[in-house]
């Protein structure tokens, strides 16, 4: 549930991006004597639908997993006695 | 035809052609670009190629004349997600290797209209993308800048040719994908020219 919710919060924290994840976001720099907008490229982390997708299936795979680490409950039957 | 005849017509052309500047495109400031924008029904592809050279021929007296070719190199379209890129340059789809080059040619202008030093028109040539080569019509506008060349790049004298053009291809028409992909990668493609070549002085 934690990764679901970190993911998510992430996601929505970067602009919740509906597309697939980039690695770097386009800038426009204007040059004064043309009036053409050059493009570089700065390297920035945007998750996107398919970051989600993997969030989702990590905490499921998790979930799973923690079926099998699961602690006894003690028997209330036998403390009663 | 006699020699008298001759000379006038020679001395006319050479006039013609020496009004005419080479403007080189291949812009060592790297600002020249293309942008291409793809919308489909799942998602939005943006992205922009940086690789671009050719020249120009411009007559400022008569820009209904302007020739050219401009390039732009396949390798240097990029989109940010860098598997998406890879897939683009793939043999899937652009086929990169194979097609290192995506070009346009203008061949003739028609509408042409110059106001100061602006001129629009629209312009119709050879476009080529991933080996297929196609005519398309496509609005442009030119700007001629004159001896601002010094501005932008210090230490040298001539002049700029500014030149803009918004249009769109359909990537079925250049047999990429045909018929595939459709709700992911839309077969129209908005393409925008933004570039700046310079003519220097002699």
């Amino acid at each position: 549930m934690l990764v679901l919710v970190s993911a998510g919060a992430t996601w929505l924290a970067t602009g919740a991006n509906r597309g697939w994840t980039k690695t770097s976001v386009m800038v426009k720099t204007l040059d004064p004597v043309t009036g053409i907008e050059g493009i570089s490229y700065d390297k920035k982390f945007l998750p996107g639908v398919d970051f989600f997708g993997a969030a989702f299936g990590g905490a499921a795979l998790l979930a799973g997993a923690s079926l099998f680490f699961r602690k006894s409950k003690p028997n209330n039957q036998q403390n009663n006695q | 035809m006699k020699l008298i005849h001759i000379i006038p017509l020679a001395t006319l052309a050479t006039a013609v052609y020496a009004a005419s500047q080479t403007f080189d495109f291949k812009d060592p400031k790297g600002m020249n670009n293309a942008i291409f924008k793809l919308v489909a029904p799942l998602e939005s592809i943006n992205g922009s190629a940086s690789g671009i050279s050719g020249t120009v021929l411009f007559d400022p007296e008569n820009p209904a004349t302007t020739t050219g070719k401009i390039i732009v190199a396949t390798e240097s379209l990029i989109v940010p997600n860098p598997l998406q890129k890879e897939h683009m340059h793939s043999a899937t789809w652009l086929d990169a290797a194979k097609y290192p080059e995506i070009t346009f040619e203008a061949k003739s202008f028609a509408n042409v209209k110059t106001e100061t030093n602006v001129t629009t028109a629209d312009v119709t040539g050879t476009f080529t993308l991933h080996g297929v080569s196609k005519e398309i019509t496509a609005p442009a506008s030119l700007t001629y800048l004159k001896d601002k060349l010094g501005d932008r790049l210090p230490n040298l004298k001539g002049d700029l040719l500014v030149i803009r053009a918004h249009f769109s291809i359909n990537r079925e028409d250049f047999n990429i994908q045909k018929g595939q992909n459709l709700d992911k990668v839309s077969t129209n493609i908005d393409l925008t020219l933004n570039i700046a070549g310079a003519a220097i002085a002699k």
